[in-house]
C-alpha cells in the first residue's frame, strides 16, 4: 500500500473528508498550543522579539520535508503526485510582498485568524470578517487584474529541478539553512527577549 | 472554563509544536496527495456567497468558477472546509485545555480598541490580495509548497517576510 492513498483509490470521498475534519483539528491544536492564536505574539516576531512563528514555521517545513524525502525514497508515497501549485514569479512575490504588509497590520494570517476566533479573540474576528471581504473584492476586480495574476508562468516547478540539483542534496542544503536560521533565533531571542 | 482563566498553561516548544504540525503536513501528503490550507476555504464561502446572489454573475467569473466546480457537489462540500471547521475545533479545544479560551482583544497597550478593529478589518482586506494574488497563504503556499520545495512558494515566504519586516516600523504602535 503506497500513497498518496486519495489518488490510489484507498480512501473515499466521505472518508477524505472526515480525515480533512481530523487534519484540521491537529493544524489548529498545534498552532494554539505554540501561542499563535495570539496577534502580540505573532507580531512580536517582525519586532525580533520571539522568534516563535519561524521556528515552528521552519520545523514544520523540514520535518514534512524530510518526510517526504525518505518516503518516497522507500517508494511508500509517489511525491511526484502530489499537487504542486505552478509558480507565477510576479503575482506571488508581489502577493508575498502585499500578504506581508497585511500581516503585521491585521496581527494574523489566514489560518491563525481561525485559531485567534475560535478562542475569543474579537480582533480575530475582525481579520476574519475583513478577509471575506477583502477576497470578494479580489473576485470582483479579478476580470481586470487577469493579465497580472498569470505573470511570470513558470509551471509546477520545484528547487530539485531548477537547480538541477538531486533532491536529497537540496533537502541537505534547506535543513542546513534551518537549523543556521534556528540558531540565529535563539541568539536573537536572547538578546531581545521581552523582559 | 472560568476556573483557570487568570492563569493560563504556558505554551509549548515551538520546535515540538512545529514537529507535530509537520507530522500533520505529511500525513496530508501521505493520505490525500496535497497540502493544508485555511484562505481556500475561505474563498469557497465567498464564491458560494455570490453564486447564492446572482448566479449568473458567479458564473460568469473565472475565479469564482474555480471554488464552484461543474455543479456535482456542493462547493462547501469541499476538502479544505472541513479541514478549516476542524481547524476551529482544534484550536479552542487546545485553548480551553490551556486555559486560554475567553473574549479578549489581543493589541498593543498604544491603541484604543475600535482602532485595532479598524487595523484588524483593513490587515485582513490587504492580505486577501496578497493571498489570492500569490494562490495561497501560510498554510497553502508557505508550509505546504516549502515542503515541497516549489519554487512559488518559496518566492511568496521570503517577500512574505520581507513585506512584514518593512511595514512593522511603520505600525509599531499597534503592537509595542
Amino acid at each position: 500500500m503506497n500513497g498518496p492513498f486519495y489518488d490510489f483509490g484507498w480512501i473515499g470521498e466521505e472518508a477524505s473528508l472526515a480525515f480533512a475534519l481530523f487534519i484540521g483539528v491537529a493544524f489548529g491544536f498545534f498552532l494554539e498550543r505554540a501561542g499563535l492564536g495570539s496577534a502580540k505574539k505573532l507580531s512580536a516576531q517582525f519586532y525580533l522579539k520571539d522568534m516563535t512563528v519561524f521556528k515552528m514555521m521552519f520545523t514544520a517545513i523540514i520535518t514534512a520535508m524530510i518526510g517526504v524525502f525518505w518516503l518516497n525514497w522507500f517508494g511508500m508515497l509517489h511525491a511526484d503526485m502530489i499537487y504542486l501549485t505552478p509558480t507565477y514569479v510576479w503575482p506571488q512575490v508581489i502577493g508575498g510582498l502585499v500578504f506581508g504588509v497585511g500581516f503585521i497590520v491585521g496581527g494574523y494570517c489566514p489560518g491563525t485568524s481561525c485559531v485567534a476566533s475560535a478562542t475569543g479573540s474579537l480582533d480575530g474576528m475582525m481579520n476574519v470578517v475583513g478577509l471575506l471581504l477583502g477576497i470578494l473584492v479580489f473576485g470582483e476586480i479579478y476580470p481586470w487584474i487577469e493579465g497580472f495574476y498569470t505573470a511570470g508562468s513558470m509551471g509546477q516547478i520545484t528547487f530539485p529541478k531548477y537547480f538541477g540539483l538531486p533532491s536529497g542534496l537540496m533537502v541537505f542544503i534547506l535543513v542546513l539553512t534551518a537549523l543556521a536560521g534556528f540558531w540565529a533565533s535563539e541568539w536573537i531571542e536572547s538578546k531581545n527577549a521581552i523582559k | 472554563m472560568k476556573e483557570q482563566i487568570n492563569n493560563p498553561k504556558p505554551y509549548w516548544n515551538p520546535y515540538i509544536c512545529g514537529i507535530g504540525l509537520g507530522l500533520v503536513l505529511l500525513a496530508t501528503f501521505l493520505v490525500m496527495g496535497r497540502g493544508i490550507g485555511a484562505s481556500g476555504a475561505m474563498t469557497s464561502v465567498v464564491a458560494t456567497g455570490v453564486q447564492t446572489v446572482s448566479k449568473s454573475h458567479a458564473e460568469a467569473n473565472t475565479f469564482y468558477m474555480g471554488y464552484l466546480g461543474d455543479g456535482t457537489v456542493h462547493p462547501l462540500k469541499d476538502w479544505l472546509v472541513f479541514e478549516v471547521l476542524g481547524v476551529l475545533i482544534g484550536g479552542f479545544i487546545s485553548g480551553r485545555l490551556a486555559g486560554r479560551n475567553k473574549i479578549k482583544i489581543e493589541k498593543g497597550p498604544l491603541i484604543t480598541n475600535n482602532r485595532r478593529f479598524l487595523f484588524a478589518f483593513v490587515g485582513g482586506i490587504i492580505m486577501a490580495f496578497g493571498t489570492k494574488l500569490a494562490r495561497g497563504c501560510t498554510s497553502g503556499q508557505a508550509l505546504t509548497g516549502g515542503a515541497m520545495m516549489n519554487v512559488g512558494s518559496w518566492l511568496f515566504m521570503i517577500a512574505l517576510f520581507a513585506g512584514a519586516y518593512a511595514m512593522a516600523g511603520f505600525v509599531k504602535r499597534l503592537w509595542i
